[in-house]
This record gives C-alpha cells, sequence and structure tokens, in this order.
C-alpha cells in the first residue's frame, strides 16, 4: 500500500467535517495520424493528487502535482471549505471499504513495444488511402494506464487500477471543396486486441466516405427515425441520463417537480439503467472516486422514473441511497455525478418489426458527437439511409437530431431485441472530458424527430 | 533540472528542446445561488522534443522524479516519430505584450466571494426564481521553453476569469443563459457590469417563446458576438489551421490571395493585444508573436502556422504554435479579432420584418467543419418579427457553410465584445442560414 502512510498521516486530526485524498499516477501512450502520414507520438507519464474537504456543507479542493507538504494542503482545503460552509455536511453512509484493486486485463497494452502499435496504425493508415478517392487518414490510438489511491476521514483507503484502450479510425473523402468523413470509433478496458482485425471495418469506412461525396443532404424537419444501437446508446447518454444525475436535481426545486419519482416518461417498453458493476466494460470500476462501491441502478422501470445517479453528497440531500457514480477525470478534478455503462434494455421488437409501416423515414446508424443542457439534446449520426415503404435505400448525408427530452421519449414507440454495446464513446461535463463511459441499447424507433440537413 | 535536462539531451541527440509550465489557479464556485466551493490549484510538469536522425522523439511528465527518464523515452520514440521538417530556432527580439499585472496576485479570496454574491444578488432582485451559478477566480502562469539552438526565455501572465449563468424554469421549458469575461487584469466593474446586462437582456428577451421560421436561406440571421463565437468561429478557424492546409484538407488551399467572403470581414490573429487572455510574446515553441491577417477586405491572408507546418509547406512559422503539457505543439490561433462595421445593434434589428437572432448554439462542432459546415441546435435564440424582438425560439436548428454565409453579410455591427479574452468580435448579420423548426 505505496502511499497509505503519507495520506493517513496528513489526513490526521484534518480539522473539517469530511477530508479525503486521491494521489493518481498515471502513464499514456498516444499516436496519431492526419493527412497520408503519422502526425504525433507521445508517452507522458503524469503524478498528482488533491485534497477534498468539507465543512458545514462548504468543500475546499487543493490539487497539486508535488506530493511535498501533504499535510499543509490538508490545512489549505480545511480553511476553504470552513471559508464556504454555512449549513450541514450531509453525506451518504456507505461501507468504508480497504482495498487493492488490479486492473482489468485481458491483453495489456504497456506489453506491446511501441513499434508494433505503430505498425498496426500504420497498417490502417495505409489501407484508408488505398480506397480510390480518400485523402487524409484521420487516426487516433491511445492507451493509459491510472493508478489511484484514495483514503478519506471515515477510513476508507483504496488502491486502483484501471487500463484503458482507445482508437478511432476515421476516413476523408475530398471532391473541390466537399469534405466527407466516416469512420468509427472503439474502446476497451485492458484489451490490446481491441485494435486488431479490422481490416474490413477500415476498408467500408473509406468506402462510406467516398460514397458520401455523391449522397444528397436531407431537408431539415421532423421524421420518423430509426436508430442503431451505437447511436441509440448515445441518445440514452444524452438525453436521459444528464437530467438523471443528482447534482442538476438536488438544489434545484423546479427540477424536482419535473424528475419526481414515478414520473411518466413514455411506455413500458422504457427501462433504462446505468451502473459500474457490469465487469468490463469502459465505464465499470469496483469503487467510484468517493470510494463507494459500484452499484446497478434501474433509472426508469416500464416507462416510470425510478432512480437517478449519486455521489454521497447529492444522494444525502435528497435522501436516496449513494450510487458509486462520483467520477473524477483526473487529479486535478473533484469527483462530480456522472454516468459509467447506460443502457435501454432491450424490448421484444425484431428490426423487421421496427422498420415495417414506417413509409418514409431515415435509418440513422454509428455517432459523430452528442450533447445536452437539461432537456435539450443533440447528437449526430455517423451514417443516414432514406426508409421507404419499410425498406432501407441510398444513403444520405449524416443527420443531427435534436428534441426535447420529454416529447421525445413520448414519441418513442419501438424498442428492439438486440442489444448491443458501444465502447467507443467518452463522456464530458464540467470541463472534465472525455471520462472513460459505455452506451448501449437495440434499435430504437421514435416518431417526429426533428433533423437537420446541411 | 531544466537545464540539465536540456544539457543532457543535447549531447545525446544533438537537438532538443525543453518546455517547463508552473501555474496556480484560484477559483471560488457558487451553485444554485450559493458560494459551494473554494479551490486551489497548483500544476507544473515539463516536456521533452528532441530531433533524432530528422525524427521526432516527445515525451512529458508532472512526476519530477522521473524527469531524466525522458532522456530514454524519447531516444525510444524518436525512431518512430514524425519527420522534423524543421530545427528549432535562434534567439530573437521579441516584443512587448502585456500580460502581467501585479494587482491580481492581490486578489483576496473575500472579494471574489463578495464579487460573485454580489453579481447574483443583483439578478434575484429582478429575477427571484433564477438559479444562478458564477465562478471567480485569478490565477498565474509561467513557461518557460529552452532549446538547443540558444533560446532560454519564459514570461510570467496573469489571469482574472468571471462566468455567470442563470437557469429559468417555467412548467418543463428550461432556459440557460451563459456569459463570461476574462483578462490578464482584474475585470473592472464597467465589465463586471456588462456581464450582469448580457444576462438581463437574454432574460429579457426570453420572456416570451416564440416559434422560429422555417428559412431555407432566405431569412436574415444575427449573430451577436457570443453567437459568431458558438457559430462561425471554429469552422472558419479549421480552414487557417496549417495542419489542414498541410494534408489539403482546407478548402482554402488553392485561393490564398482570392476573395473567400464578403469584402467587409476582415479577421485578425493578434496576440499583441494587451490585456487579453490568449496574448503572448512568443508562441510555445519559442517564434515571435507577430498579428496575422487571416481575412483582409475578403481576401483569404496567410494560414496559421508552427514550426513543423511552416517547414512542410516551405515558408516561415507565424509564431502559431499552441500546446498543452502532454501534446506536441500544433497551430492555433491566440487572439481572434474582427474587425467592427458600423450599424448599431438596434437598427439591425428595427431593419427586420422576419428573422433570427443566435446567441447560444447546442452540439455545435458535430457536423463537417473542416468544409466550413455548420449545424447545430439554437439553446439561445430569438425570433425578430417586424423589426422587434418578439420571444426566445426553441426546438430550432440552424446550418449553413460558413463561407457562404460570410459572403452574404448585410450588416456588421459597430460595437465588438470579448468572449474570454480569446476573440473580439462584433454582431454579424447575414443570410444563407437554413433553420429547421418542429412541426407542433
Amino acid at each position: 500500500m505505496k502511499y497509505r502512510d503519507i495520506i493517513e498521516n496528513a489526513l490526521q486530526n484534518h480539522g473539517a467535517d469530511y477530508c479525503e485524498i486521491r494521489i493518481e499516477e498515471t502513464d499514456n501512450t498516444r499516436l496519431t495520424y492526419r493527412g497520408d502520414s503519422l502526425d504525433s507520438i507521445g508517452q507522458t507519464s503524469g503524478l498528482g493528487g488533491n485534497v477534498r474537504a468539507a465543512t458545514r456543507g462548504g468543500w475546499g479542493f487543493a490539487s497539486f502535482n508535488s506530493l511535498d507538504e501533504l499535510r499543509s494542503k490538508v490545512t489549505d482545503a480545511t480553511t476553504q471549505s470552513r471559508a464556504v460552509g454555512d449549513s450541514k455536511t450531509e453525506l451518504a453512509e456507505v461501507d468504508h471499504c480497504v482495498d487493492i484493486v488490479p486492473p482489468h486485463i485481458v491483453c495489456d497494452p504497456s506489453r506491446i513495444p511501441i513499434g508494433e502499435k505503430k505498425r498496426i496504425m500504420d497498417h490502417y493508415k495505409d489501407l484508408l488511402l488505398s480506397v480510390k478517392g480518400i485523402s487524409s487518414a484521420d487516426i487516433i490510438y491511445g492507451d493509459t494506464s491510472r493508478k489511484t489511491f484514495f483514503a478519506n476521514s471515515d477510513g476508507a483507503y483504496i488502491e486502483q487500477e484501471q487500463v484503458h484502450v482507445i482508437s478511432r479510425i476515421s476516413a476523408q473523402a475530398r471532391d473541390g471543396g466537399d469534405v466527407q468523413q466516416a469512420g468509427f470509433s472503439l474502446g476497451s478496458q485492458g484489451d490490446f486486441n481491441l485494435v486488431l482485425d479490422l481490416d474490413d471495418q477500415v476498408i467500408a469506412a473509406a468506402k462510406r466516405a467516398v460514397s458520401l461525396l455523391d449522397a444528397k443532404s436531407l431537408e431539415g424537419g421532423e421524421r420518423t427515425v430509426i436508430l442503431d444501437p451505437v447511436l441509440a446508446g448515445v441518445f440514452v447518454h444524452e438525453a436521459f441520463g444528464h437530467l438523471s444525475e443528482g447534482d442538476n436535481v438536488y438544489e434545484n426545486e423546479k427540477l424536482k417537480d419535473i424528475m419526481y419519482m414515478g414520473r411518466k416518461f413514455g411506455g413500458k417498453h422504457l427501462n433504462f439503467t446505468d451502473g459500474a458493476a457490469m465487469p468490463g466494460l469502459r465505464g465499470s470500476f469496483k469503487y467510484d472516486d468517493e470510494g463507494t462501491p459500484a452499484t446497478r441502478t434501474p433509472l426508469v422501470r416500464d416507462g416510470e422514473l425510478v432512480g437517478r445517479l449519486h455521489s454521497r453528497e447529492t444522494a444525502a440531500k435528497l435522501n436516496e441511497r449513494p450510487t458509486g457514480n462520483a467520477r473524477a477525470i483526473g487529479y486535478n478534478f473533484p469527483p462530480i455525478v456522472r454516468m459509467t455503462n447506460t443502457i435501454i434494455e432491450q424490448g421484444e421488437a425484431t428490426f423487421d418489426d421496427l422498420i415495417q409501416g414506417v413509409e418514409e423515414g431515415v435509418y440513422v446508424r454509428n455517432w459523430y458527437g452528442g450533447m445536452t443542457q437539461h432537456e435539450m439534446f443533440t447528437f449526430s449520426s455517423g451514417e443516414a439511409y432514406m426508409i421507404r415503404n419499410g425498406e432501407i435505400q441510398e444513403a444520405v448525408r449524416p443527420v443531427m437530431l435534436t428534441g426535447n427530452l420529454f416529447q421525445t421519449l413520448n414519441n418513442l414507440d419501438g424498442v428492439g431485441n438486440d442489444l448491443d454495446m458501444n465502447q467507443g464513446g467518452g463522456c464530458g461535463k464540467g470541463g472534465q472530458s472525455p471520462l472513460p463511459v459505455s452506451n448501449g441499447s437495440p434499435h430504437i424507433r421514435i416518431q417526429k424527430c426533428l433533423i437537420s440537413g446541411a | 533540472m531544466s537545464e540539465s535536462l536540456l544539457t543532457a539531451a543535447t549531447s545525446k541527440f544533438g537537438q532538443a528542446e525543453v518546455y517547463r509550465v508552473e501555474s496556480e489557479s484560484h477559483p471560488v464556485s457558487f451553485e444554485s445561488n450559493k458560494l459551494k466551493e473554494i479551490m486551489r490549484r497548483d500544476t507544473s510538469g515539463v516536456a521533452l522534443r528532441v530531433i533524432d536522425d530528422k525524427r521526432i522523439g516527445f515525451t512529458s511528465t508532472t512526476n519530477s522524479e522521473r524527469e531524466m527518464e525522458m532522456l530514454d523515452r524519447a531516444g525510444s520514440l524518436a525512431p518512430f516519430g514524425s519527420e522534423a521538417f524543421f530545427n528549432f530556432p535562434e534567439p530573437t527580439e521579441y516584443p512587448t505584450v502585456d500580460i502581467f499585472d501585479p494587482a491580481v496576485l492581490e486578489i483576496s479570496q473575500s472579494s471574489m466571494v463578495e464579487t460573485g454574491q454580489s453579481l447574483i444578488e443583483r439578478l434575484l432582485d429582478e429575477w427571484p426564481d433564477l438559479l444562478c451559478d458564477a465562478r471567480i477566480g485569478w490565477g498565474t502562469g509561467r513557461g518557460r521553453i529552452m532549446n538547443s539552438a540558444g533560446i532560454d526565455e519564459a514570461y510570467e501572465q496573469t489571469s482574472y476569469y468571471c462566468s455567470l449563468g442563470a437557469q429559468l424554469i417555467r412548467g418543463t421549458d428550461m432556459l440557460n443563459i451563459w456569459t463570461g469575461s476574462s483578462s490578464s487584469h482584474v475585470l473592472e466593474e464597467n465589465e463586471l457590469d456588462r456581464l450582469l446586462q448580457t444576462v438581463r437582456r437574454s432574460l429579457r428577451w426570453s420572456e416570451n417563446i416564440a416559434k422560429a421560421t422555417p428559412s431555407t436561406g432566405d431569412i436574415p440571421v444575427i449573430f451577436t458576438p457570443r453567437g459568431f463565437a458558438a457559430t462561425l468561429l471554429h469552422p472558419l478557424l479549421s480552414g487557417f489551421n496549417g495542419k489542414n492546409v498541410v494534408n489539403e484538407s482546407s478548402p482554402l488551399c488553392e485561393r490564398w490571395g482570392e476573395k473567400i467572403v464578403d469584402e467587409n470581414i476582415s479577421v485578425y490573429d493578434n496576440p499583441l493585444i494587451g490585456g487579453a487572455s490568449g496574448s503572448r510574446p512568443f508562441d510555445d515553441e519559442g517564434v515571435a508573436s507577430t498579428k496575422t491577417a487571416l481575412i483582409e477586405n475578403g481576401i483569404a491572408g496567410q494560414p496559421l502556422l508552427d514550426l513543423q507546418t511552416a517547414g512542410q509547406l516551405g515558408k516561415l512559422s507565424t509564431g502559431a504554435a499552441g500546446r498543452g503539457l502532454a501534446t506536441t505543439p500544433s497551430p492555433s490561433s491566440s487572439v481572434i479579432d474582427v474587425a467592427a462595421g458600423d450599424t448599431h445593434f438596434e437598427d439591425m434589428i428595427a431593419g427586420i420584418k422576419e428573422g433570427l437572432i443566435v446567441e447560444e448554439l447546442l452540439g455545435a462542432g458535430q457536423g463537417n467543419e473542416l468544409g466550413g459546415d455548420f449545424r447545430a441546435n439554437v439553446s439561445l435564440g430569438y425570433r425578430i418579427a417586424n423589426g422587434e424582438i418578439v420571444g426566445r425560439v426553441k426546438d430550432t436548428m440552424v446550418s449553413g457553410n460558413v463561407y457562404s454565409v460570410l459572403s452574404q453579410v448585410e450588416y456588421i455591427g459597430d460595437s465588438p465584445e470579448w468572449i474570454f479574452g480569446s476573440l473580439r468580435s462584433p454582431a454579424i448579420q447575414c443570410r444563407g442560414v437554413e433553420v429547421a423548426t418542429k412541426s407542433e
């Protein structure tokens, strides 16, 4: 237990209602490609930590790279918290664990030589550029090891290590001033094999980019859309997940009135869940960054709100159970309420059931990005195809979908039986981005969804 | 430590560069009208870049005990690194830029708390149902660049920033307004007042909900300075990024010196403007800062280049290298300055029979920015009818192409505003923006 003594010594007589210290060691490797060649390759290592203290409901936070004089940093954070607090520190009770959690490893990226990583990515770059019409290969490969050493004044001491591998492979096709892109994103916890054997996907992405040059843009407006599992996962993350984060609600009386337990959001086919206690996914862990054990939280059951995501503070203030969703992207940020692995549970409809009867609509696949601001959300597809008379037809240029949570969930009228997880995403909130998360869903159908053209 | 690292790297590789940053920041945060958190953040770290056999090796660390490890790391990475098209630059004269204000270092925690409380109280006086967030903070950062060609330079920059958010919920309608300001000087009372005025104006204009008129580009759209930042800035700048020029994905590749937008549009990258957060005497590779004309009177000037992209294009660096500690330098903008016009904002509105004002977007940057395209949900925008603002629009998407839109400029505002110390822009009225809305 590498830092246990220095952390626990520094925490003695801290003088706040609550105090915690988190130290982190990181190692990263990153390769990027642009145009027809490697753009950059680099390895970085990090050491840093923070102290967070609460007094009378107010928080103090100090982050640093040097671990010298940890005791004085505890004093800093404690003093700051005293200057803030004027009520009562409320934190939900959790088991105060002492534990060492090894990383989830299938194939450890740190054991693969840098030359081998580059050889694999060079191959995909060459493959993209071998497709006629491709002007640029945009590739990112990254792997990260993050070890955290956490202790708090309640007696918890937890060491955890996580290893992540991510890649985005994308092709650019150009015709004069018209530039089109197509690609895909991958992610895994502890499995370098993720980036092996992608030739078929790589070539398909390049061909898609070229064919988009000839594809038509859709006119903006309302349409029936069918979302593939990847994009539907982004949808549940953006449209619903963020609004179920307790920190949006706990001091917001009006939002409490809207997001009350039992509120009806749609039909019985709506069942949403979030949780880090699903082994091996990108958003999985044993303890969150406040030392709370991970759980699996039902958010919506049979169309009704039944749960939300919490830190210890938001759980206490809303008198709900802590869910282990307090996460920080790094030592220089305090943990805030975040999603982990968010899914739409599968229903009974086959893909044919969903598409049958759609006279005219759009089949949207793959993601490009997404954002949310309370009840309003937007997200972009990576691919889009016209649906006519229940059949998928020609490709059109990717579209952006937008809407209001309450209307859109009411208009979500079909949930497929083919749940699939998307591990290639990252989430941003409060300046902390990209946090490893995963999303999952079966195919879903939404009526009257507003999409943009261009 | 930096000196010994550079000496060792130079003797091992011939060409080497050490980049060291140290910074501290002290924000106080208000959430839901209440003081929530006081922070102190200290950051320090060092990056090493070497050129070994014409290839670049790069590594960095925030762990002071592992600094000398970087020598071997850089050496083991260089054989796989990208080809270097440059040599590290030699010492030169740097301009003096006003970016350090000792008064910032004297700001007390209690005065920042008072500032935040006062801003929030003044908003609550008029709108008691608001939930406000605010963050006020000061910081100072020191960057030092040393290389094997003899450069050893450092500068210190102070910053003071304030952001203010307000949320108003009526039924399931949620209105969110954000604004903020930052400078290397202490923000004056009148600047804080301006932030308040911005929020008040947005609240007033949002009192009613209005349905936007769908358009294929034939109604005028006004981008406020914040709207310009949210909608047009990024797709525009991507065309000027040296990397996109090198790999020919910029639509401007063969258009330098040609008219690309309306002749009244001029856009500069100017790191010499005093007090602006993005200003600096030299860039992150030690190249002297200069003012670069990106667009002058509608004509494409030149791209933003760092050493590598300049070398690839056979040109000189424009002093546009930006970097984080953990990433290699790449071309980036410093302070974007958009030339003002001569039209009062009120006159623009008064002259519009049917139109839209765009102030904030949700989900920008998801479209094909490389080609100059933008599309996003209008998270804060207003409908204009018969010369008046009639209310806030909802469920409205805008899309278009920045080059096309800026070629259809009707009026340019006469009072440019600063957006977080890195952009100064007037309001711009133009056509060519597609507007999509929901039917019910």
